[in-house]
């Protein structure tokens, strides 16, 4: 039992120092490979190639002064930075990150949980996301902070449906919601999930851009209409908070599609840790690079298309997949 | 005391209290939030009674949707701190939810007395069967014993959807006078 206990929390703290690494060195990517396609350099001067710029970061925000308004609902206020960050940390208790592998004489399972809702269970946890950004929103006081947070509870109660419609096509190929099941289904890459499901893949992606608010669906803090959006009034470690909470949740967002569409950690040749960190780091460039081409919607433009283009689009895969999974099952997908 | 009573004896604490809390609160967006963490303790007690797949339903469906929608709303109204909410309950809706509640106690009564509180199979909740609460087995239930009550709640569901667009749709021309179409963006987003 102890045993047990002690495996599990060793992988928990790797897996919580690997994720926030990988959120402070997101923010490097961003800004360098934005700066590469800008034709510019980016960071260069904190350590070679800049970079030690994400320590640099961490420093100076650690040691900013923690200023809170006046007129803030104290409680909420303090509050709404760790519920948007916790949801984008959890996400990862169900992802697997490799198979299993025997470590000192003990037999280790590449996922820190494997539940049997595992797919469910992401999305609950990230549908509770949207109460940092709304609560901070509110609770600041601030009119730019109210609307930011007003238009990314719009936006996500928008998209979410979409969203977990995308992947029922999956869960109904697969006929299973258990993430490390979904995995072992696509040992090669023919059976990646992408391929049967290509429209649930484009769904899942542009929701997922939407659900994390990101660029060109990052209403929320338009910058050049909203001063900062629901961050405008936080500063120091508290802003620290929402923006680790955003890389966090685009790395969970990269992570489950791998895990859905991509096979997961299955590959040749590298060890499986490796093919996953490959993968989800491909999503992350993908993400900058939208930010970097895509211009942003106007807000009438994002209600219109996540309501009367995602939405049917998603019913009819669904639909559709429903019904060839009846009828044909045997010729495309096996069973 | 073994794990599994001191998360229930927490989680039902806390539903409890939150519960009690969110109706007693006068402050708007704490009730909200009160509920919310009710229905977070709840999705513990789900779990608990090994029902896994209704607790993520829970979550997702009621914490996750319904009430960023009431947050919204309360939000877009912007109730702060112990705003009064004004209109003064009509006496037909003061007695009628003393009425339901009443009900609602009876109900409860005649139900834990159907079940038998003290012969000790109420209590600490135990496991049920091995696969109760699992997606296939929830399915299976909903799709043949339920059949009948499943589709006339997802027909219920559909004439709410019509009727919602109906009302919004009519607001709409009522309110924007000819000329006007250049809503700000707030304006357009309580349409929703």
């Amino acid at each position: 039992m102890l045993e047990v206990i002690l495996i599990s929390s060793i992988k928990v703290i790797v897996v919580v120092v690997v994720l926030l690494t990988g959120c402070a060195y997101a923010t490097y990517m961003e800004r360098k490979v934005l700066a590469f396609m800008q034709n510019r350099i980016g960071p260069n001067y904190a350590g070679p190639y800049g970079l030690l710029q994400p320590i640099a970061d961490a420093v100076k925000l650690i040691f900013k002064e923690d200023v809170v308004p006046d007129n803030v609902e104290r409680l909420t206020y303090t509050l709404a930075p760790m519920i948007s960050f916790v949801p984008a940390m959890l996400t990862f208790a169900v992802v697997p990150f490799s198979s299993n592998f025997t470590l000192f004489g003990y037999e280790i399972t590449g996922v820190i949980s494997d539940l049997n809702i595992g797919i469910l269970f992401v999305f609950a946890i990230t549908s509770l996301g949207v109460y940092g950004i709304l609560l901070g929103g509110w609770s600041a006081g601030s009119k730019y902070s109210l609307l930011g947070g007003l238009r990314a509870s719009a936006q996500m109660i928008s998209y979410e449906l979409s969203y977990g419609l995308s992947i029922v096509g999956v869960i109904i190929i697969a006929n299973t919601l258990s993430m490390v099941e979904l995995v072992e289904q696509q040992s090669s890459i023919g059976s990646w999930f992408i391929w049967k499901q290509p429209l649930g893949f484009l769904l899942y992606i542009t929701c997922a851009v939407a659900e994390t608010n990101r660029s060109p669906f990052d209403l929320p803090e338009a910058e050049s209409e909203l001063v900062g959006g629901y961050h405008t009034e936080y500063s120091s470690m508290r802003f620290a908070q929402f923006f680790i909470g955003e890389y966090g949740n685009m790395l969970a967002v990269s992570a489950v599609a791998t895990t859905l569409f991509f096979g997961g950690w299955q590959g040749p040749l590298l060890p499986p840790v490796i093919w996953f960190l490959i993968k989800v780091f491909c999503f992350m460039f993908f993400y900058i690079w939208l930010r970097a081409t895509l211009p942003r919607f106007r807000y009438d433009q994002l209600m219109n298309f996540g309501w009367k283009v995602l939405f049917p689009l998603a019913l009819f895969n669904t639909l559709l997949t429903g019904l060839w999974v009846l009828w044909l099952g045997d010729v495309l997908f096996g069973g | 005391m073994n794990l599994d009573t001191i998360v229930f004896l927490v989680s039902a604490v806390v539903a409890v209290f939150s519960a009690t809390m969110m109706i007693s609160q006068r402050n708007t967006v704490a009730s909200v939030l009160y509920l919310i963490l009710s229905l977070l303790a709840q999705a513990v007690l789900y779990i608990q009674l090994s029902a896994l797949f209704l607790s993520a339903v829970l979550i997702i469906v009621y914490a996750g949707a319904i009430m960023v929608l009431f947050l919204f709303v309360v939000m877009l109204l912007n109730l702060r701190g112990n705003q009064d909410l004004g209109d003064k309950p009509s006496p037909v809706s003061r007695i009628t939810k003393y009425l339901v509640s009443i009900l609602l106690v009876v109900e409860l009564v005649f139900i834990i007395r159907g079940i038998g509180f003290d012969t000790g199979t109420v209590g600490i909740m135990t496991l049920a069967a091995d696969d109760f609460g699992s997606v296939a087995a929830v399915a299976r239930i909903l799709f043949t014993n339920y059949l009948y009550p499943f589709e006339l709640t997802g027909v219920l569901l559909l004439v709410a959807i019509v009727g919602a667009v109906v009302v919004s749709k009519r607001e709409k021309s009522y309110e924007t006078p000819a000329g006007s179409g250049n809503m700000p963006d707030d304006r357009k987003k309580v349409e929703i």
